[in-house]
């Protein structure tokens, strides 16, 4: 076991929580949220931002269900009933696009008949209209396109719900650690008692002494899990990419309706649509890079659905990657895009005869308040305390109204303050206040967290011209020194390079290339005084306690 | 009336050889899409700032330069016709429509100019107005910043220019002006350089920084210092102020580029030559070899416009001369010109690190020692078509800082070389300098 013994360090800081939930994404934040709802103290820790991890690099979709109709029926079920209280608890961060099923000229049409039906078992509201009806609806689908079958598929603005989360979680008292990576786990006897931490932006390192530990961390489960001296939670990296390309080439989510492959739904979200993804088994979660080839298959299948994709412009491209839970105790099956999208609570006094320490893992982004909801509800259930779920029917900050978002929510706000506020993001429609408030009140300077924060440069020009601005505007407010603000720069445009360069090409190229004038030939950014950012690419810590210790990355 | 020579592009490289041209006798037609590159970079005539280390001395760099990277453009244009061109440029502006304002400086020497993060670029040929910002031996500086200017932050300029590295200890200082203090809160680069060219909002800009200056600081300002008398403004600053004043260029749109447009535009005119903009060419019109004429986009239908020169000046990447498609073939948008330096399929187009030299960074056409597009085995395809700026292969201007100079030069050097055919209307005993 790698524990560390319970006799401090007399300096260093020991905070006291009931509950650590380890990993900020979706199901964290969702956990973080059941269990302080609950009256719990809660401290909730990530090695990053909020959602960088999987849950930041989705598609977007809220699932209908439709998808696993047929091949999934339990997870259809759990879909269509997680989507309806989703809409009903963070409305703030959906919009109701509705879906479509299509069946393309290469696409069987009786396939069209066992989804409906298997819709029907499920629950999954879903009806066949006229080819003739979609295509009025969604002009630039594929017109050789043979079926079609409306479903309540939607969008999910990530941030947005992560976000609303964790301000959720923190007004009933949880305290949120970003950028603190798990370095170690406390044991007692038979218990896990708490957790080790190092403060990735200054590297100190801090104590957590927590009743109960639970390991939200998704992909990087098995590295935890492993900490705590725990073997065979095997957790598979499932490896997807998604292409956002500019504008929304439709206006509805528009799915295949064949067998879940690879390229097969195109998901408009905000001013932009998103095309996924793949299913690539991958070696380690950190691990993820985007291949020409699969830049390829995205486009190609993007023709099949809207003819003239590849003519369009593609903005920005990232990996994700799914936590496919297999785990060894309970006995899943081993083949690859079957791998159970189902969730799982590993019980670690069941299965390891360890106490006060649980994994949620496996499960979509849909689903993650009904996972947060078992794991805590596993928890009480060891603890012998009965206070029940309320997510349900709790309403997150921002939602209070129960109303959904819609896409021409920011321009209309704009529109109102236009004479009185500088726009500092045009493409996004980012107001000088709003991110100067963002910017003090951020845990961090980096202004790719700001981004996410925002969506700042997430537009046609992926902060061309804003960023710039904000880098000016973070040394301006006194965030940042002159070398610290130009090394934010640098390293923004290294992340954005990241997600730019397989997708190079057409008008994007051109893009690029403006940018390239801007920042090297006009401001010459790489000649600036810049001191590196602390936080920007934190060590891989859970990589290096895997490696350390020999452990396979599918331990 | 009917044209002998068509020059493609109003950029840097189009507008300098459509000029010589013109100046030269021959009838040029410039036929474009837009305006040109001018508009968004800084207009300094940046001959070479790395290679890969910072140059002090340009002129003395290039043949090292050439040297090292075979096909560069600057391998077939020789030193001198660099230095031409920039005396001829620097007698455009000089003696052109916004004189007395100039641009100064040469070859000998690169200055170190404050850009708006505060980095201290080499730049070789400068509009007189920003000279006074050369950072070399050290300085000190007020630099002036706009709250309405989103695009200039002068508290980040003078954070990060005191620490450049430029032999010699940088002072500087920053403000923000709440000027103008009426109308939009919101001013682009162009709009505050209206505001400059009326002499009363100059002196409120006078009475806020002038009791704040100490003896020996220079004030920076941003590049918006007038756009219809940039030399009025910019003097009329120095004088009341009393010491040195300097403009930092800013994000697009570039004020000081489109002052450069500007006069090339109008030499143009004064010297009979004539632009088509939103006339996008899409074709060659050939027989055999010979470009006989360009097809031109208008609208639903096509016109051609022959002629019996032409220079290619469409600009690279950026400016929609090149194009990748997304099976990742590269195309020259205009005359279908094969492009060289584009990495075979299934090699990398680019690294991950920005910063890196991408090895798609020098595509572009491949030219003979007299700017003729070559084919893949060095065979020349047209005779009568010269090529110059960021159409070119084998530069990696942004990182050499040398678009701007190797722009100037191939478009001086294009049109000298069409002009010694003697088979435009011209009689070429006209002086190659009119100023």
């Amino acid at each position: 076991m790698k524990a560390v013994p319970s006799g401090h360090n007399a300096l260093m800081t020991t905070l006291q929580t009931e509950v650590l939930v380890i990993g900020g994404g979706a199901t964290g934040a969702g956990v973080a949220w059941d269990a302080a709802l609950r009256g719990f103290d809660v401290i909730m820790v990530d090695r990053r931002d909020l959602g960088e991890g999987t849950s930041g690099r989705f598609h977007g979709l809220l699932h209908s269900g439709g998808r696993y109709a047929v091949k999934d029926p339990h997870a259809a079920t759990e879909c269509i009933e997680e989507n309806v209280i989703l809409r009903h608890i963070v409305g703030d961060a959906i919009e109701d696009t509705g879906g479509l099923f299509v069946t393309t000229p290469d696409d069987d049409p009786a396939y069209g008949d066992r989804f409906l039906q298997g819709c029907r078992d499920t629950r999954v509201p879903a009806e066949e209209i006229d080819v003739a009806e979609a295509l009025r609806r969604e002009p630039r689908l594929n017109p050789g396109i043979r079926r079609a079958f409306t479903v309540p598929d939607g969008n999910i603005d990530a941030w947005k719900c992560i976000s609303a989360l964790a301000d959720g979680a923190t007004r009933h008292g949880a305290r949120i650690l970003t950028y603190h990576s798990v370095v170690a786990l406390h044991s007692e006897g038979d218990a896990v008692t708490g957790a080790r931490l190092r403060n990735e932006l200054t590297g100190e390192e801090l104590d957590v002494e927590a009743g109960f530990t639970l390991s939200a961390a998704g992909a990087w489960a098995a590295g935890i899990a492993h900490m705590a001296g725990v073997e065979g939670v095997r957790v598979a990296p499932g490896k997807g990419i998604m292409i956002a390309m500019n504008h929304r080439l439709v206006n509805t989510v528009v799915n295949r309706c064949i067998m879940p492959a690879d390229g097969d739904i195109l998901v408009p979200i905000r001013t932009v649509s998103v095309i996924g993804t793949t299913d690539i088994r991958t070696a380690h979660p950190d691990e993820i890079p985007v291949t020409q080839e699969e830049v390829d298959l995205m486009l190609d299948e993007g023709e099949a659905l809207v003819p003239g994709f590849r003519n369009a412009r593609a903005l920005r491209v990232w990996a994700g990657v799914r936590p496919l839970l297999q785990d060894v105790k309970t006995g899943d099956s081993d083949s690859s895009r079957d791998l159970g999208r189902s969730h799982a609570v590993l019980d670690h006094l069941e299965r390891d005869e360890l106490k006060g320490f649980m994994t949620i893992t496996g499960g979509k982004w849909t689903t993650f308040r009904l996972m947060a909801q078992d794991v805590v509800d596993a928890m009480c259930a060891q603890l012998g305390d009965d206070r029940p779920c309320r997510t349900r029917e709790e309403r997150l900050p921002g939602s209070e109204d129960g109303e959904t978002y819609e896409l021409g929510h920011r321009l209309r706000v704009r529109e109102r303050e236009l004479q009185d506020e500088q726009l500092v993001c045009e493409c996004e429609l980012i107001s000088r206040t709003r991110l100067e408030t963002a910017m003090r009140e951020s845990g961090t300077a980096n202004l790719d967290d700001i981004r996410r924060d925002l969506r700042l440069g997430m537009g046609p020009c992926q902060g061309g011209f804003c960023i710039y601005r904000a880098t000016g505007m973070l040394h301006a407010i006194g965030r940042q020194d002159g070398p610290a603000a130009a090394g934010s720069l640098v390293s923004f445009l290294q992340e954005r390079w990241r997600g730019v360069w397989p997708i190079l090409y057409g008008d994007q190229l051109r893009q690029a290339r403006l940018d390239d004038w801007i920042y090297q030939g006009v401001l010459d950014v790489e000649h600036a005084a810049a001191t590196p950012p602390a936080g920007a690419a934190p060590p891989e810590v859970i990589a290096e306690a895997m490696q350390s210790h020999g452990a396979e990355a599918t331990v | 009336m009917s044209h002998d020579t068509i020059v493609i592009g109003t950029g840097l490289a189009g507008l300098t050889a459509a000029v010589r041209l013109a100046q030269g006798g021959a009838r040029v037609l410039v036929l474009a899409k837009g305006v040109g590159s001018t508009h968004l970079g800084p207009t300094t005539i940046d001959v070479l700032g790395y290679a890969p280390q910072r140059v002090e001395r340009p002129g003395d760099a290039l043949a090292a330069l050439v040297e090292a990277n075979p096909g560069h453009p600057y391998g077939v244009i020789e030193p001198s016709v660099i230095e031409a061109s920039v005396e001829w440029f620097k007698a455009q502006t000089a003696g052109g429509s916004l004189a007395p304002y100039a641009y100064v400086g040469g070859l000998e020497e690169n200055l170190l100019l404050p850009t708006a993060v505060g980095a201290a670029k080499p730049s070789a040929v400068v509009p007189e107005t920003m000279a006074a910002g050369d950072l070399r031996g050290g300085a000190s500086l007020l630099i002036v910043g706009f709250r309405k200017v989103k695009d200039f932050h002068s508290g980040l300029v003078a954070d990060n220019v005191s620490r450049a590295d430029v032999g010699g200890p940088v002072h500087a200082r920053s403000a923000e002006l709440e000027l103008p203090a009426a109308g939009r809160v919101d001013l682009n680069a162009l709009a505050l350089a209206r505001h400059f060219d009326d002499p009363e909002f100059r002196s409120a800009v006078v009475a806020q920084i002038g009791r704040r200056l100490s003896a020996e600081e220079r004030v920076g300002f941003p590049a918006v210092l007038g756009i219809k008398d940039p030399h009025g403004a910019w003097a009329d600053l120095e004088r009341r102020l009393g010491r040195p004043v300097f403009e930092i260029p800013t994000l697009p749109p570039s004020v000081p580029g489109m002052r450069v447009f500007a006069t090339l535009r109008e030499a143009l005119r004064r010297a009979g030559g004539e632009v088509i903009l939103n006339a996008e060419v899409v074709g060659p019109e050939l027989e055999g070899d010979r470009l006989v004429g360009v097809r031109v986009n208008l609208g639903r239908r096509e016109v051609v416009h022959p002629a019996e020169h032409f220079v290619l000046a469409s600009g690279g990447f950026a400016s929609g001369g090149l194009a990748l498609d997304s099976s990742w073939r590269a195309h020259e948008r205009a005359l279908g010109l094969p492009v060289a330096g584009v990495p075979a399929p299934g090699e990398p187009r680019f690294t991950d690190t920005y910063f890196d030299e991408q090895p798609l960074s020098r595509a572009g056409v491949a030219v003979d020692r007299e700017l003729r597009p070559v084919g893949p085995g060095d065979e020349p395809l047209h005779e009568n078509v010269r090529v110059a700026g960021a159409t070119l292969a084998g530069a990696v201007p942004w990182h050499e800082k040398s678009g701007d100079g190797i722009s100037l030069s191939t478009g001086y050097q294009a049109a000298e070389l069409i002009l010694q055919t003697g088979q435009t209307a011209s009689s070429l005993d006209e002086p190659a300098v009119t100023a």
